[in-house]
């Protein structure tokens, strides 16, 4: 899937697909930190919403993938993100006619210690 | 020194007397991600902040339709309620959010700044409730609306 320019911005790219599912990579850099020697909630927050839609987009094939709103997103932050490269991936948690529950979670050295989850909700739109 | 010595050490900014926001982000909370997404300040009072992006087509998430990404709105979101809490507390603190919801009302506009206005409701010993909205021109037409937490890390 081509990744709309923030995600760009944020210098995200897909590194790898797990049962279909792309995971999305963060390498380290200065635009993504907060406070010195943690990365920025926001931009964690960005990571796992594109992780999210990027398991929503490819449960859809190209012909008869629906346009995609936000409407809610929640994160719980767990763990202080480092200097070092995250990792993150979405599921589909439920996949509605109107509504998709989406879930990402993202990892930095051990994929067992999760920095940061979100849960968010979007309107399909099939126009 | 112990571990937790070392990272007050560490989390310490150099904002020890009363908080100044508009120099806190003019100095500190523009660079790194703030300098990414182009944070600025706007106005402050007693326990709010108000800080501003510009619309930059390097924010765009939805290209069809030219729309911010909510990225960036929720990284506007959560430095205006950060900053709010320090405001209430006449000082930086070091602290850790806990969690953060944002209700995406409706799409910002193309080409139009978004402008987030933060607000610290409430504050316990190791905690900070925060609220606050996100508009593009009209405040009463809000784009965005959260609501989190956020742990202080400098308790003993």
């Amino acid at each position: 899937m081509k990744l709309p320019p923030y995600a760009d911005l944020l210098g995200l790219s897909v590194v790898a697909e797990e049962a279909g599912i792309p995971l999305l990579h963060m390498p380290f850099a200065a635009g993504v930190m907060g406070r010195p020697g943690f990365l920025h909630g926001g931009a964690i927050g960005g990571l796992l919403e594109m992780a999210a839609l990027a398991a929503l987009h490819a449960a859809f094939e190209d012909a008869d993938r629906p346009r995609i709103k936000p409407v809610t997103v929640t994160v719980d932050y767990m763990r202080g993100g480092r200097e070092a490269e995250t990792f993150a991936i979405g599921t589909i948690a439920r996949l509605g006619n109107r509504v998709a529950n989406l879930e990402a979670r993202a990892w930095q050295e051990d994929r067992t210690k999760p920095i940061a989850t979100a849960r968010m909700n979007v309107l399909l739109r099939r126009d | 020194m112990n571990a937790g010595a070392r990272r007050l050490k560490r989390d310490a900014m150099p904002l020890d007397t009363v908080f100044d926001p508009e120099r806190f982000v003019s100095t500190l909370a523009s660079r790194a991600h703030g300098g990414l997404i182009g944070l600025r300040y706007v106005d402050h009072g007693a326990d709010w902040a108000e800080l501003a992006i510009d619309y930059r087509a390097e924010l765009i998430g939805d290209e069809a339709a030219g729309v911010l990404a909510s990225g960036p709105i929720l990284a506007l979101m959560d430095m205006a309620t950060s900053i709010a809490i320090w405001i209430r507390q006449q000082r930086f603190r070091a602290q850790a959010t806990l969690d953060l919801r944002i209700d995406y009302l409706r799409p910002a506009t193309p080409g139009r700044a978004v402008i987030g206005r933060g607000e610290c409701y409430r504050v316990t010993r190791s905690v900070a409730f925060v609220r606050g909205q996100a508009h593009d021109g009209d405040p009463d037409d809000p784009i965005a609306h959260v609501a989190g937490t956020y742990m202080f890390t400098d308790l003993p």
